[in-house]
């Protein structure tokens, strides 16, 4: 009798968490598509409104507050994404893709779990706490070390944006190189590759779309960043010329204005046109990656 | 078996829907806004819901809730009020945030909070966006003053610097770029360039400070450290020998030195002190305000009546503000 019961319960109870695990699904889908729907819909009238693009692009005066004339330039501030973003992934890829080879080819198994484990909490630390570092520790440090004016910085700023791309890009690249069937390392042996020839000759090449993928992940974070770019390079609108210039991020322009703004307003609309952009960059950068990961498995298939 | 299904506590629609707006209340302006970008419409509902009550949790007699938002050079100060408070009324609880002068007042607007907080008198146009939205205009009270401090960093051997020379370090199109163009020998600072720290623009310090030093027809140069707390600009100047910054008389700290101000070039500077601004002679005092939507009523008038009182004013002037004169009310 029981047992007929509980036949009957898991068939009514399969179709039922079947149709929720299906809604968990098509939920995340959804609100990818509102979020993007509610950020461009805020900013939209400005940008098919007052918002001169060309200015808005090719200007540096970011003065969404002027009493005289407001100005959305939004250049310096892609200048500044940019170059703390290219700088991050200068230090960021090398060391990610260094530490995945090493962890996944080179190192002794019980090592390996705690070098993982030792990484991967990098990525779990705030990122409020990364850029409380920068600013407390690594500006009086850049100060004394190379002698610029101020310590927070496009050095700083990358710095601590490559500190906290390294966990994914290492993590990714790890299952990237994982992937790679282990007959091709035993192929190569037995012809007599070193270890290293091995990595360089057979696994870089035959793991590079995943490698490529990791570092485009890597370059995702470091521009969606916030709080700790905030923080490190010194909120400052400029065009750098040096490494030591401070500069101001998108994201952190948002974050530091958005509270002001009022509702409906040119300034707060603006905001969301950056925002607009932003998450078009971000889809980019991701889109890339997933083709490229694509890439990886149609030719494993094939 | 019998443990989640006989969950004694359901919370219902309706009562899930009050915990929603009791959250939103309680976190900032930012929280909100951050909230409406992931739920857009229904963050907004819940917003405009909270709009016309002032009183805490519907329906509980246990406490009466304040919300005071804003200026960030005032936070420290709201924080000390809503902790004297307290103990005088103890079933009343002051909610204090900073963020900016600007961020009270937008909040003011939005009709997210009682008080707005501001280191800036309120614009024309924030004016009439209040009485929009309220149906009653803005009421200021002046319920202090605070000598804007110049602070450097301690090794830096400038004493005294005038409105002029400020307008051209921080001046768009200004000349003075280097320490030594301000005919400072500043040693410790190599690269002899200053570094000037700011406030980002939805402070009332900032807009109070680019209208004091360079009126209302020019503009900052950008390039400017913008930090935003009043706090960090000190805590950055007293790090940086290089920087010149400006914050509220009560953030001064061991590692800065506040400069004497003078109008003019050659005048003798005037140090920020209570007596400085309190007799004016100070070029860069200002008034700090308190503002409600339309007169107050209930808790928050008693909230600023308190304030105005000799025990507001005492732990105003603890915290190393200016009393607010007694004419201002």
């Amino acid at each position: 009798m029981r047992h007929a019961a509980a036949l009957r319960l898991s068939r009514l109870a399969e179709p039922l968490v079947e149709a929720i695990i299906r809604l968990c699904g098509w939920s995340a889908i959804f609100f990818v598509f509102a979020i993007f729907f509610f950020v461009f819909r805020e900013g939209a009238p400005m940008l098919f409104g007052a918002l001169d693009l060309g200015e808005f692009f090719t200007s540096v005066n970011w003065r969404p507050d002027s009493r005289i004339q407001a100005q959305y330039g939004v250049l310096a501030l892609l200048a500044g994404t940019a170059s703390v973003t290219a700088l991050a992934m200068l230090l960021s890829v090398p060391a990610g893709l260094g530490a995945a080879i090493f962890v996944s080819e080179f190192c002794p198994p019980r090592v390996r779990e705690t070098l993982k484990i030792v990484i991967e909490l990098l990525a779990a630390i705030p990122s409020v706490v990364w850029g409380f570092i920068g600013y407390m520790v690594l500006n009086p440090v850049l100060i004394a070390v190379t002698g610029a004016p101020i310590g927070i910085n496009i050095l700083n700023g990358g710095i601590i944006l490559a500190l906290m791309s390294v966990p994914i890009i290492m993590s990714v690249g790890e299952d990237a190189l994982k992937a790679v069937p282990d007959t091709y390392r035993e192929a190569a042996i037995a012809l007599g590759a070193s270890r290293w020839q091995v990595v360089y000759k057979v696994l870089l090449p035959a793991a590079k779309n995943g490698l490529l993928a990791a570092a485009l992940l890597g370059i995702g974070r470091s521009v969606g960043e916030t709080m700790a770019v905030l923080m490190a390079t010194g909120h400052a609108v400029q065009i750098p010329h040096s490494l030591l210039d401070p500069v101001r991020t998108l994201t952190a322009t948002i974050a530091a204005e958005l509270g002001e703004t009022v509702e409906g307003g040119d300034h707060y609309r603006v905001l969301f046109v950056i925002g607009t952009l932003l998450m078009l960059m971000a889809f980019l950068v991701n889109l890339t990656a997933d083709l490229v990961v694509k890439g990886v498995r149609g030719k494993q298939n094939g | 078996m019998n443990g989640p299904l006989h969950t004694p506590k359901i919370i219902s629609g309706e009562r899930l829907s009050e915990v929603l707006v009791e959250d939103a209340r309680m976190s900032s302006v930012r929280t909100v806004i951050v909230l409406g970008l992931a739920v857009g419409a229904l963050a907004s509902v819940a917003c405009s819901s909270t709009s016309n009550t002032t009183s805490g949790p519907a329906g509980s007699s246990t406490s009466v809730v304040i919300r005071l938002t804003g200026s960030d050079t005032m936070v420290n100060l709201d924080q000390a009020w809503a902790e004297n408070y307290k103990k005088v009324k103890p079933d009343v609880s002051v909610q204090v945030a900073g963020g900016g002068s600007g961020v009270g007042i937008a909040g003011l607007i939005d009709g997210i909070l009682d008080i707005a907080a501001s280191s800036r008198e309120i614009e024309a146009e924030e004016i009439a966006r209040v009485a929009k939205a309220a149906g009653a205009e803005p009421k200021a009270f002046v319920v202090g003053l605070d000598a804007l401090a110049v602070y450097v960093h301690e090794s830096n051997p400038v004493q005294s610097i005038s409105i002029e020379e400020l307008a051209e370090i921080y001046g768009d199109g200004g000349q003075v770029l280097r320490w030594s163009q301000a005919g400072v020998k500043n040693t410790s600072c190599e690269s002899d360039e200053i570094i000037r720290v700011s406030r980002q623009n939805n402070s009332g310090t900032y807009v109070y400070f680019r209208e004091a030093v360079l009126g209302r027809t020019r503009e900052l140069r950008l390039g400017s450290i913008d930090q935003s707390g009043s706090k960090d600009v000190v805590a950055l100047v007293s790090r940086t020998p290089c920087a010149i910054g400006y914050s509220g008389m009560a953030y001064a700290m061991p590692g800065v030195r506040a400069l004497k101000i003078s109008k003019k070039k050659g005048e003798p500077g005037v140090p920020p002190t209570v007596e400085s601004a309190l007799d004016m002679t100070y070029p860069i005092a200002r008034p700090l305000y308190l503002y409600t939507r339309g007169t107050p009523t209930g808790p928050a008038k008693e909230f600023i009546d308190w304030a105005l009182s000799a025990a507001g004013q005492q732990v105003l002037q603890d915290i190393g503000y200016v009393p607010a004169p007694a004419v201002s009310k």
